[in-house]
């Protein structure tokens, strides 16, 4: 009855000087859905992938029906019964889906044999899951929850009876995901445990038995998915973590400097990812977007700042509009006074590789100020970076140090120095204090303030709901693509939560 | 993990490794030089001396550094946009009709310095038509430049060899070729150089190519660190993604990088033109386009690297041909062999070395690490 | 009559320089449907095509020659491996230098074994390949029509020609109907696929490659060993850059690799055959505009104006464990 399918003892797992999991611990029972949450980078990816032997653990133990096993490879886990659906879907796009689910377990060297006896035991699964899916279709021609169907079958076809699914629902539309939690339920019943990693509490809720809390690494708490409540999931999640309390006046807010109404991104793929978002941003003042992450924050935050495409809506800047849709300059949105930190500053805000100095003028690189004519001036731009550096306590104050060099903390103040100190009349930041150390983390909350106060105009995407409270003074909530809802920042965390969650958000844009 | 190597000290990174990665490449020809029943260090020997031993011998170093400056340049500029040219070849070759032209059209009546201006400026025009159309695909069409620039090679060895048969070749004349230039069509030897050392340059066809050879690195220098443009193009060579949010157009760099890449290597032509041979040839290329691909990697795309990297090339040119001469079982395709080794050993293999030296360096220094490590709050 | 003459002739010819661009072209198919990309097609031809000429000259062995070919090829097929699979080192460069190291070293080592000009010493009857000629096809030549067909375009051809065409339909089953095919062809596409399934992406990389190695072993020897009588310094003129236009042109497809590597070596043998001779309508077409007619046709077909030619997905990146 009270069957364990997998034991987890002491895993412990390090990327460099990131600690990804701390001495996990956790026991999964079988023909149950455990659920794992966690913010995202609290390590349940990682863990997953240690169960799956995509990586190896520095150390810990793993018990699968109570044996312990070494799982060196996916193959291993493969052969002691677990399967594993990916964030990332693993599926090769020009196969049909008979060939990706063949793929790895075709049983014979010659391929004719086993496909006739795939496509019988494909047949199968089909029938007995309701897992309906034409074999002879080609991936790239169906639809996400389609694809999604095929790594799950790929997973039954090698026998599993352990199935990890990774943020599943990430890339499914909500009838897509109903119909996940269908099929979940039959798999259940079927007898098959499902291991159901998510940031979204609604989904623990509404299919685990258990759900286990991940945060910052560490395993922080198992419930019984009845016997706990949102509340309590979303606080075991976020921690009880020193509040950061930013001195800040009243705000004062003045003009609308940003504009943005019925604002729609699709991605590559033709998902939409920011689905009829309208809102204003006053000058002094913080409008803060809180959501847990993939909620199209990130998207929103990149077509206002013109580095991705919008497919709908329009976007005025200092009453001004600017063309969404067609081909924009992010140079002339500068020159329009739109400044912007981006939330990846490794790959978008920075040039790691570059000295510091020639990351101080990122984007600004036509100002006359850095020029001679075509060439650089060196010594303004060095004098420049050198202002900086004084002003933003960069550390070590070098201009000529690689910026590959510099701790995330002090890259950060690079760019945030670059884009303030342009005085520019929107500032857009997305992730301010990502991967930043608290002793620069209050550094950055105090500019961001005093930008306000100098009549700035600021919109603030981040994951840390706590930031977003202390900073903002209007919070916007985002859920799967659309505001949900306004706050002040006053909220309790709880009333935040359940909109970020998409629980309170639903009735809210009903009515 | 955005970086899968361990940090190292400059000396090491620019210095240390690449001469690693050489100094194996050598140790590997020697192997051969080996095998064909030789003795490997007598081949050394002739080849310094072949390279240094007389004024005259130097003269032929410079003269094939010189070219191997340009092509190097050339691989070098494109690389720091992240682009691979790999058509230096065909760009040099077709950049041979403008100096063929302007030499043609002046050579009699006016003097070198008023034709050498407009054949550098022909040169150009040409490498750099040839290089543009590949960018222009790559920007445009998303065809691979890698994949086009092989293309182009080809389409140019046949478009030449229609035209030096067809068309520039004068009437009753075999061979394919142009005539012969008048003075105007003749560069100046450097021989006043090396007599400053106290050299003789002989027959040497060392010529004032070479002063334009070192004006395009100290140019190129100055593009790449110092001028708008050439912050753009380092910026979409390393993160394409962070020159989409500064506003750079990737097209629009491509296909500019692609035609000063191509120039440069168009540039390469008037070295053996008009300072050598005095008539376009058929091949004069020669590889030189490849062995930019060699220099450009060996002098980590840094023209204070490319210099002595085109220099160490220069000398296995003309010290192999030393060798040659000396010792008949190795011919001057032994510097293809080198060539090829070096192009193994410090592009595709430039990691092999690193993580033993690496490891030899976080043994041996790691007080001295951990300063540099220490960072900053 | 005449024109069927000439046809006949223009189509054997056709299929004698098509071979080896069949073999390098399905060679490159094998390790580019694996995501490796190979320039260095023309460096494992050129290096077989010595070994083969070496070996077979010193053992008088057409068989040993083919074997050292396809060793020679292999080898240098793992150390492009090693270079962009082990090392993840940049493939193209790795395969520049490869054709750069066999360029030299052929000449060099052939110059110093036989001392003939970078020639390997002309191979008697028994150590190079023959001809085959079908029963009877000196008395069906007379038959009008089929005649010459059967006798000049399908008799008469050399073990290795009949190989090549063979091997397209053996690739295509190898690449499409077995179980190492199937993982190839995921591996080019999504390698983290093949990982997740519990199969080794350097493993099955590596195979590819000396799939490669093999095929180009049979180019090389064709050269040396079949089409003439021993090794020429620097005989492959370009044919592995054309077979590797052909693969592109053909869309990476067996079948399509077979045509276009007909259509370059018809292009090619037209070339020869027109030279001089005007065309009625366009007049005389300039030989080299025929040598580079391959090379025009595969830009314009990359650059999208005749279909699209789209490579395998993970093509010249190396593999990574994404974290």
């Amino acid at each position: 009855m009270d069957d364990i399918a997998i034991e987890l003892h002491g895993i412990d797992k390090s990327f460099g000087l990131v600690h990804a999991n701390k001495d996990i611990n956790l026991k999964v029972r079988k023909g149950t859905i455990h659920g794992i949450i966690g913010e995202n980078g609290a390590g349940k990816s990682t863990l997953m992938s240690i169960l799956y032997g995509f990586y190896q653990a520095d150390s810990g133990e793993i018990l699968v029906d109570g044996k312990p096993v070494a799982i060196r490879d996916p193959n291993t886990a493969i052969s002691v019964g677990i399967g594993m659906v990916h964030q990332h879907f693993m599926l090769v796009e020009n196969f049909t889906v008979l060939e990706n689910v063949m793929l790895g377990a075709e049983d014979s060297q010659v391929l004719n044999k086993g496909i006739a006896k795939a496509r019988t035991e494909l047949k199968r699964l089909e029938n007995e899951y309701a897992l309906e899916v034409n074999p002879d279709a080609l991936i790239e021609e169906l639809p996400v929850g389609l694809q999604q169907r095929v790594e799950i079958l790929k997973a039954l076809y090698r026998k599993a009876d352990i199935l990890i699914l990774d943020e599943p629902t990430g890339v499914l539309t909500p009838a897509e995901a109903d119909h996940l939690f269908r099929i979940l339920g039959q798999l259940k019943s079927q007898g098959k445990t499902i291991i159901f990693i998510t940031h979204k509490l609604r989904e623990i809720m509404a299919i685990t038995d258990e759900v286990s809390v991940m945060r910052r690494g560490e395993m922080v708490a198992t419930r019984n998915t009845r016997e706990t409540s949102v509340e309590e999931l979303a606080e075991l999640m976020v921690g009880r973590r020193v509040l950061l309390r930013v001195d800040k006046g009243e705000a004062s807010p003045g003009d609308v400097k940003l504009a943005v109404q019925g604002l729609t991104v699709k991605d590559s793929r033709g998902v939409t990812m920011v689905d009829d978002v309208s809102f204003e941003v006053r000058s002094g003042e913080i409008v803060g977007i809180a959501g847990v992450a993939g909620n199209g924050q990130s998207e929103l935050l990149e077509a206002i700042a013109g580095i991705r495409k919008a497919t709908a809506g329009t976007v005025l800047l200092n009453g001004k509009s600017v063309d969404v849709m067609g081909h924009r300059d992010p140079a002339e949105l500068r020159a329009r006074g739109l400044a912007h930190v981006p939330e990846d500053r490794h790959h978008v805000g920075l040039v790691l590789k570059f000295e510091e100095s020639e990351n101080a003028i990122l984007g600004y690189h036509h100002d006359p100020r850095y020029l001679n004519g075509v060439f650089l001036n060196i010594d303004a731009i060095r004098k420049d970076a050198e202002e900086k550096i004084a002003k933003y306590d960069i550390r070590p104050p070098n201009a000529r140090l690689k910026t590959a060099n510099f701790s995330g903390g002090n890259q950060q103040k690079i760019v945030l120095a670059r884009e303030m100190e342009r005085d520019p009349d929107v500032l857009i930041i997305g992730q301010p204090t990502r991967g930043v150390d608290v002793g620069a983390i209050e550094f950055i909350h105090k500019r961001i303030i005093e930008m306000r106060d100098q009549g700035k105009a600021v919109l603030l995407v981040s994951v840390e709901l706590d930031e977003i409270r202390s900073l903002s003074d209007r919070i916007l909530v985002m859920f799967a693509g659309r505001v949900v809802g306004e706050r002040s920042p006053d909220a309790t965390e709880g009333e935040l939560g359940l909109l970020m969650a998409g629980v309170e958000g639903r009735k809210e844009a009903a009515e | 993990m955005s970086t899968p190597y361990a940090k190292l000290p400059g000396w090491v990174e620019y210095g240390l490794i690449p001469l690693i990665n050489l100094a194996v490449a050598f140790l590997v020809a020697g192997l051969v030089v080996l095998l064909v029943g030789e003795n490997p260090l007598e081949a050394a020997y002739h080849l310094i001396n072949g390279a240094f031993g007389r004024g005259e011998y130097i003269g032929f170093t410079l003269y094939y550094a010189t070219t191997f400056i340009f092509t190097g340049l050339a691989v070098a500029v494109a690389f720091h946009a992240g682009l691979f040219n790999i058509g230096g070849e065909g760009q040099a070759y077709v950049g041979g009709i403008g100096v063929a032209l302007a030499c043609l059209w002046l050579d009699q009546t006016m003097p070198w310095y008023v034709v050498f201006p407009l054949a550098i400026l022909g040169s150009v025009f040409f490498g750099a038509l040839w290089a543009f159309l590949p960018g222009w695909l790559q920007a445009k069409r998303g065809s691979h430049i890698v994949i086009t620039t092989i293309m182009f090679n080809f389409i140019a060895s046949s478009l030449m060899v229609y035209l030096l048969t067809r068309v520039l070749k004068p009437l009753g004349s075999m061979a394919p070729q142009t005539r012969t230039f008048a003075e105007g069509g003749q560069l100046p030897k450097l021989d006043w150089l090396l007599s400053i050392f106290g050299l003789d340059v002989g027959t040497a066809p060392f010529n004032i190519s070479f002063l334009l050879a070192l004006v395009a690195a100290f140019g190129v220098w100055a593009l790449i660190w110092r001028t708008r443009l050439g912050y753009e193009m380092r910026t979409m060579g390393h993160s394409p993604s962070a020159a989409r949010y500064a506003g750079i157009r990737e097209s629009r760099i491509t296909v500019i990088t692609m035609m000063i890449s191509g120039g440069l290597a168009g540039m390469m032509a008037l070295n053996p033109i008009m300072g050598e041979q005095f008539r376009m040839q058929l091949d004069f290329v020669q590889g030189a386009g490849f062995v930019g691909i060699a220099v450009a990697l060996m002098g980590r795309s840094h023209p204070g690297g490319i210099i002595p990297a085109a220099i160490l090339f220069g000398v296995l040119y003309q010290g192999g041909a030393e060798i040659a001469f000396e010792m008949p079982s190795i011919s001057r395709d032994m510097i293809v062999i080198i060539q090829g080794l070096v192009i193994l050993f410090a592009g595709a293999l430039e990691n092999m070395f690193r993580p033993a030296i690496a490891r030899a360096f976080a043994m041996r220094g790691q007080r001295a690490a951990a300063v540099v490590q220490t960072r900053g709050a | 009559m005449d024109f069927f003459h000439v046809l006949v002739v223009l189509l054997e010819s056709t299929i004698r320089v098509s071979v080896p661009l069949v073999f390098a072209a399905l060679a490159g198919l094998f390790t580019e449907r694996a995501g490796v990309f190979d320039i260095g097609l023309e460096g494992k031809m050129l290096g077989a095509a010595f070994a083969a000429g070496a070996a077979a000259a010193v053992t008088q062995s057409v068989w040993i020659g083919l074997i050292a070919a396809i060793l020679i090829s292999v080898a240098l097929s793992l150390v492009h491996g090693y270079a962009s699979i082990t090392q993840r080192g940049n493939q193209i460069v790795s395969g520049v230098a490869i054709n750069f190291i066999v360029a030299g070293s052929t000449v060099i080592l052939g110059e110093a074994w036989f001392r003939q000009g970078g020639r390997t010493p002309a191979l008697a009857e028994g150590a190079r390949f023959q001809t085959i000629s079908f029963p009877d096809a000196d008395m069906i030549r007379e038959v009008p029509l089929l005649g010459p067909i059967y006798a000049d375009l399908l008799s008469g051809h050399f073990l290795l020609t009949y190989l090549a065409f063979a091997m397209v339909p053996i690739s295509w089953w190898i690449l499409y109907r077995t179980r190492f095919g199937l993982r190839l062809r995921a591996v080019g596409e999504n390698p983290g696929a093949v990982d997740t399934a519990g199969i080794s992406v350097i493993w099955l990389r590596y195979r590819a490659v000396i799939c490669c190695g093999i095929l180009c072993g049979f180019a090389g020897a064709y050269l040396s060993l079949a089409m003439t009588a021993g090794f020429v310094k620097g005989m492959t003129a370009g044919k592995g850059y054309i077979a590797l236009a052909a693969l592109i042109f053909a869309k990476w497809r067996p079948k399509n690799v077979m045509f276009a590597c007909l259509l370059f070596g018809f292009l090619d043998a037209l070339a020869i055959r027109l030279q001089g001779t005007p065309l009625p309508l366009i007049g005389q077409v300039p030989v080299q505009f025929m040598q580079a007619l391959p090379y025009i046709l595969t830009v314009i077909l990359l650059a999208g104006f005749i279909g699209k030619a789209i490579p395998p997905k993970a093509g010249g990146v190396p593999y990574v464990k994404e974290r």
